[in-house]
């Protein structure tokens, strides 16, 4: 690569995160701006993994009661039915639309599952500086960023139905205390995942080659 | 070429390499990990000014009407998101009603908004007072957006009603589907990097590390 090699970081450059600029930081430590946007600089997110950690546990707590408690309350003159968000997509799935009951049970409960699961691999193989797999685990973090925020479906489609109390229909819906706890797991997973750093997957890898170059 | 290409490192590896000239509509990829570190966008900066100001008339059309109207004991009574977030705030779910305002009216207003103010002056070679904090605002506000989700959020709970209720769809539903092909490809043809070279053009400099 045109005699380039390593990170930006160990060279003492440092790219902005605004405008992608790399210049060059004379001391790490002191506090410095990007001569063309005047973003603050800082070679890797700070507080990275303490605050991913912190988000992803709060998360994890949350899931529990945005999975037990009712998500929606609905009722007619005929039948009433509190939902959770399981039974919500068991009941779509008996009334026959299996399309939407995939898409809900995708975006509600495997997403913000398959978030937590893996930023926890993701973070756990960055603190024990795993030197496994880079191009992979980036590839995960990449996917992560790009289908969370879909789980924000189920919060949209209650709030709609909500709507209905609004018209002085028959029937009324009613948002239930897990809609809080659930959309709470969303933006705090979200927060995680934009708090973790992906170019701390690369570091280890780096430092070690520098060790085999140093003992040559 | 007198001057080497400019610098570039890899945002999601933070490999260090030099910039490539590309063909248009093509990208540069990072070799270590594959991240896109930018792409050609063909005309990006005129492109992107279209797309949102395009996006913002159709904006106002998807809040100010009703998104699908239902039939109730002989009336017709249409829902808006903002009727819909005024509902779930009287059903003392103030904290959801906020997620749903943010993410679905106030970032992608700001968004839209903030496209046009920073592009239409740089098309006229002029440059926006307060460009570079509302580059960073932008950066900021980015993953928040979610036109394309409320939009599936509105197919799902279409579904949802037509088993019980004769539901009409409006207006602001057929918007909210061309708002979100809008945003969509706005953020496809805007580029960070073209909006970039041209502020240095008109500074008249070169930041070199």
């Amino acid at each position: 690569m045109n005699g380039l090699s390593g990170s930006a970081a160990s060279l003492g450059l440092c790219a902005c995160h605004v405008c992608n600029l790399v210049s060059r930081v004379r001391n790490p430590r002191q506090a410095a701006h990007c001569p063309r946007c005047g973003a603050y600089l800082h070679a890797r997110k700070p507080g990275s993994i303490a605050s991913c950690w912190a988000f992803l546990i709060a998360g994890y707590i949350l899931y529990i009661p945005a999975n037990l408690l009712t998500m929606m309350e609905t009722g007619s003159l005929i039948s009433y039915r509190k939902d959770t968000i399981m039974s919500g997509v068991i009941h779509l799935w008996k009334t026959g639309s299996w399309g939407i009951a995939a898409v809900v049970f995708i975006a509600s409960i495997l997403i913000p599952l398959m978030k937590l699961v893996s930023l926890t691999v993701l973070l756990i193989s960055v603190q024990r500086r795993s030197t496994w797999e880079p191009r992979q685990r980036t590839r995960l973090y990449r996917m992560v960023e790009l289908v969370g925020r879909w789980s924000m479906l189920d919060i949209y489609v209650v709030t709609l139905l909500a709507a209905l109390v609004q018209l002085g229909a028959l029937a009324t819906v009613k948002a239930g205390p897990a809609a809080v706890a659930f959309g709470a797991v969303v933006v705090l997973t979200m927060l995680a995942s934009l708090k973790f750093d992906p170019r701390l997957i690369w570091d280890p890898l780096y430092k070690e080659r520098g060790h085999e170059r140093d003992a040559h | 070429m007198s001057q080497p290409a400019p610098l570039i490192a890899c945002h999601d590896c933070d490999l260090l390499q030099r910039e490539i000239t590309l063909k248009p509509g093509c990208a540069a990829t990072c070799p270590r990990c594959g991240a896109v570190l930018y792409r050609n966008a063909t005309d990006s900066i005129n492109r992107t000014l279209a797309y949102a100001m395009s996006a913002a008339l159709v904006f106002l059309v998807a809040n100010g009407f009703p998104i699908f109207a239902i039939e109730s004991q002989g009336s017709l009574k249409g829902i808006t998101l903002m009727g819909a977030v005024h509902s779930l705030w009287g059903q003392d779910m103030q904290a959801v009603a906020t997620v749903v305002f943010i993410t679905a009216v106030v970032i992608p207003a700001l968004e839209i908004l903030s496209l046009v103010y920073l592009l239409l002056p740089l098309r006229l070679t002029m440059l926006a007072p307060g460009y570079n904090q509302l580059l960073r605002l932008l950066r900021l506000a980015e993953p928040w957006g979610m036109v394309e989700v409320f939009m599936l959020g509105i197919l799902v709970s279409l579904v949802k009603l037509t088993s019980n209720f004769r539901v009409i769809p409006g207006v602001a539903l057929w918007s909210f589907a061309v708002l979100t092909l809008l945003i969509a490809a706005a953020a496809a043809s805007f580029s960070t990097r073209d909006v970039w070279c041209c502020v240095d053009r008109i500074n008249g400099r070169r930041v070199a590390p």
